[in-house]
């Protein structure tokens, strides 16, 4: 039997990023006993890496924004795969999210009459994005933090969870361990939300952070939770591609919501030449027209001209500028170009963009205000996830709910820039209310000690082996696979063969060796991970397998279109036994009014 | 072209530790945490260090190099001399936990006795300027690595730790009273629970900044100016003694 602390609470939420923080503070707010537990220390989580803004249609810079254009751009930019019900929830109460986030404390930056000011990203109708400069998540972070240790949330710090306990298919607490001393402890609880964030770690090219190892995902398929929209990953179209050390960080889509363009290796503007023919129309045709709404959005007037092509849809544009490189018109470090420096003035680039600046400055001595920024697709964000009901981010599994990014349904096949931050405020909100009721609505579940002890024992098995497999060799394996076969492109005979690679690399994981003591043990910590990234990166490539489309971030060179009937379903991936099933599921239906507003221009 | 570096690095709990020798290859752009990195991949599986966003946003990796607290992700290896073993410790102003990892909750203690943001009674959306913004949204830079805590030597030589709150706190501190909308009074909090006498503005907070937020001129001389006005101002001193305490 093993030793473990034990501790008790009404809702856990797992994850202490946007998502995580909203749901404490809102469980809090409703009377329960509420723990916040998060990996790294906090006030670090992804969040703080948000940049470019959060999305809610205000209406303070364009007074004809509302929710119906944001829901329809969210449906748009997700190729309609979206769950539309959380796409109408999100629109509808995005605004009084960031309203609240105001009151709260957050300072955004402000419009000419006082309000919160709004800049444009890609797939937005009109400006919608509530920012601070380029550093917004850290402001929604802050802000979150700094009220939340004020409303009697329990934090743990930097400790991980590994496992849901269930009782009798209901959860009933979750195990972890203390990352500083090595220490086991079970929660004992009604409810636990999931807001762990993503999947990132798999990719080799990323933006994400360490933290970004699919713990929730792959907790949720443990407990026998659904995962929903597990194809779809999103590759941002600009990370930083040199030098080497910085390969895959995140430079904004502000950059280009701020009037920055995107210049292959010939210095030609390639997007005109990549407007998809759903959005045929709706983008300048001409280099001259897209200069000339940028003119007036920077004058604050009222654009004549249609929106440059650069603001596509993420997808969209990671795929045009993996193009250019593939078809030898690439920047010499195997990028493209972004230029801001001969659109706006140094001074206005260091104050709204002061972090892309400082970036470049320091790591790549690039000075962006003279000179344009070498960029490429970066792996960013994962569009799939636990499947939640859309009012109450419940899962499949009683008592179990996500929020943020680890939930799925929300953006359907690709997010669009700034849903993320909105995402989380609204439905991290929604989890920790929700979660709390279901706590006061049901009556203590009990800990299966066995549970505990094989989670416990399972942990422990990397210190037994006498000689194994280095974590750290097998992980860079891992991203390298799943960025050469499993990436912004993909055939079938590449995801075969990265289901065979994923089983080899499962072998080798279980094998891995861990030297030193349980304290503060980094590679014992990644041996662990090993598990999660690889059983949800085989559920990214069994559900890439089985959609044969093209749609959003999912792109099968051996089936290019997008296809009508294929848009009737999302993906399903469950657990069953030791192996993972992919199942469709009909999306539901809309209702007419919002049919309407998807077909009105 | 590989060039090698030779690194120096703390290893180690709060009770003992040794600098240990570790070679790794250099490539262009590298900066210190990638060689921790590189160390940690491949020699060293259990060397605890923290990080995460490793673009200078999150504040995590904050040590000691050459005996200058950096942030590890932003402090590039082509600025030391090449050859030469660069040192690296972990912030010396907080108990090691292991290695370059230090135990900061005092910090945290700290932030919770900062009351909160208190906007105006019944007000649906604030309106402020961009000018107004200006002024806090300095302070609200700070990305927390704390690297302007463990170089404050109230803290560093002197340990006022139940005494003193840190330059970290009179940014926290200045950024909610210098809000144009906030209601709350944090002076004497400032004064008394934070210590801000104990500051004697040497500026060491404002030079480690990799926010480059100007500590000392815009949050500590200011909230200096406010205590001095609210306490030790003789006419008010007057005031106080004919009329009670309210000011």
């Amino acid at each position: 039997m093993s030793k473990y602390q034990t501790v008790d609470y009404d809702v856990v939420v797992v994850g202490a990023g946007g998502a995580g923080l909203r749901a404490a503070i809102e469980a809090s707010a409703e009377g329960a006993k509420t723990a916040l537990v998060c990996k790294s220390l906090l006030g670090k989580a992804h969040t703080v890496m948000a940049e470019g803004g959060v999305a809610a249609a205000l209406a303070n810079v364009e007074s004809r924004d509302s929710w119906q254009t944001h829901f329809r751009d969210t449906m748009k930019g997700g190729k309609f795969l979206n769950q539309w019900r959380m796409a109408q929830i999100h629109a509808q109460e995005a605004p009084e999210r960031v309203r609240e986030l105001e009151r709260w404390g957050a300072v955004f930056d402000r419009t000419g009459d006082g309000r919160i000011l709004q800049r444009n990203f890609g797939g937005h109708t009109y400006p919608r994005l509530a920012h601070v400069g380029d550093r917004t998540g850290l402001e929604i972070i802050r802000t979150l933090q700094d009220k939340g240790v004020h409303d009697g949330i329990d934090v743990f710090m930097e400790c991980t969870i590994r496992r849901i306990l269930l009782d009798d298919g209901r959860v009933a607490g979750c195990f972890g361990y203390h990352r500083e001393s090595g220490r086991f402890v079970v929660f004992q609880t009604k409810a636990v939300v999931l807001a762990t964030g993503g999947i990132g770690r798999c990719w080799q090219i990323s933006s994400n952070s360490w933290e970004y190892t699919a713990d929730g995902h792959a907790m949720a398929l443990w407990a026998g939770a659904d995962l929903i929209d597990m194809e779809f990953v999103q590759f941002h179209p600009t990370g930083m591609v040199w030098p080497p050390s910085v390969q895959g960080t995140l430079i904004t889509e502000g950059v280009r919501g701020e009037g920055g363009v995107l210049l292959n290796g010939n210095r030609e503007r390639f997007m005109f030449r990549y407007i998809p023919e759903m959005f045929q129309g709706e983008f300048a045709e001409t280099e001259d027209e897209a200069t000339r709404w940028i003119t007036a959005v920077v004058a604050g007037q009222r654009p004549d001209a249609r929106r440059p092509p650069e603001l596509l849809t993420r997808d969209v544009v990671a795929r045009a500028i993996r193009r250019e490189v593939r078809e030898g018109r690439g920047s010499p470090h195997g990028g493209v170009f972004l230029d801001i420096a001969s659109r706006r003035t140094p001074d206005v680039i260091k104050k709204k963009l002061p972090s892309m600046y400082h970036q470049f400055k320091e790591l790549a001595d690039v000075d962006i205000t003279r000179e344009p920024m070498e960029v490429g697709p970066t792996c960013h964000y994962m569009m799939g996830g636990v499947r939640v009901h859309s009012e109450t981010q419940e899962s499949t599994v009683p008592g179990l709910f996500a929020a943020g990014e680890v939930a799925g349904g929300m953006h359907g096949s690709n997010r669009l820039g700034g849903n993320s931050l909105s995402d989380l405020l609204v439905f991290g909100k929604r989890a920790g209310e929700h979660a709390a009721h279901f706590a006061r609505s049901h009556s203590a579940a009990t800990i299966d000690e066995r549970q505990v002890n094989a989670a416990a024992a399972e942990a422990l098995a990397a210190f037994d082996s006498a000689q194994g497999e280095n974590p750290y060799a097998v992980h860079e394996e891992l991203r390298a696979l799943m960025q050469t076969y499993v990436g912004i492109v993909r055939t079938e005979e590449d995801l075969q063969h990265a289901l065979e690679q994923l089983q080899s690399l499962r072998q080798r994981a279980a094998r891995a060796k861990v030297g030193g003591n349980i304290q503060y043990n980094p590679g014992w910590h990644l041996a662990l991970d090993l598990k999660n990234m690889i059983d949800i990166s085989e559920a990214v490539t069994r559900a890439a397998l089985v959609r044969q489309e093209s749609r959003g971030a999912h792109t099968r060179e051996d089936y290019p279109d997008t296809s009508a009937e294929w848009g009737k379903y999302n993906l399903i991936v469950r657990q069953s036994g030791a192996t993972l099933t992919v199942d469709k599921s009909s999306l539901p239906e809309m209702p007419d009014e919002l049919k309407q507003l998807l077909k009105s221009e | 072209m590989t060039t090698t570096a030779h690194l120096k690095i703390f290893r180690g709990d709060a009770q003992q530790g040794v600098m240990v020798d570790y070679q790794v290859p250099v490539a262009p752009g590298m900066v210190v945490l990638d060689a921790v990195h590189a160390v940690q991949a491949t020699q060293a599986p259990d060397l605890a260090v923290r990080w995460n966003c490793k673009a200078g946003k999150c504040g995590s990796c904050g040590g000691e190099v050459n005996g200058k607290p950096r942030l590890m992700c932003m402090d590039r290896m082509d600025k030391y001399p090449a050859g030469e073993p660069i040192t690296i410790r972990p912030l010396k102003t907080f108990p090691v936990i292991k290695d370059l990892a230090t135990d900061v909750s005092w910090n945290y203690s700290v932030n919770k006795s900062v009351p909160a943001f208190q906007p105006p009674p019944g007000q649906d959306e604030l309106n402020f300027s961009q000018a107004e913004a200006d002024r806090v949204q300095e302070f609200r830079k700070c990305i927390e690595c704390f690297l302007c805590q463990n170089v404050c030597h109230v803290l560093r030589e002197h340990e006022k730790y139940d005494d003193f709150g840190g330059p970290r706190f009179f940014v926290r501190v200045a950024g909610l009273e210098m809000h144009p909308q906030d209601q709350a009074d944090r002076t004497g909090l400032v004064k008394d629970d934070l210590g801000l006498g104990y500051c004697n503005i040497t500026k060491c907070c404002t030079e480690v900044c990799p926010e480059s937020i100007a500590i000392t001129d815009n949050a500590i001389i200011p909230l200096k100016e406010r205590v001095a006005d609210r306490f030790y101002d003789p006419l008010r001193a007057l005031w106080r003694l004919l009329f009670g305490s309210k000011s």
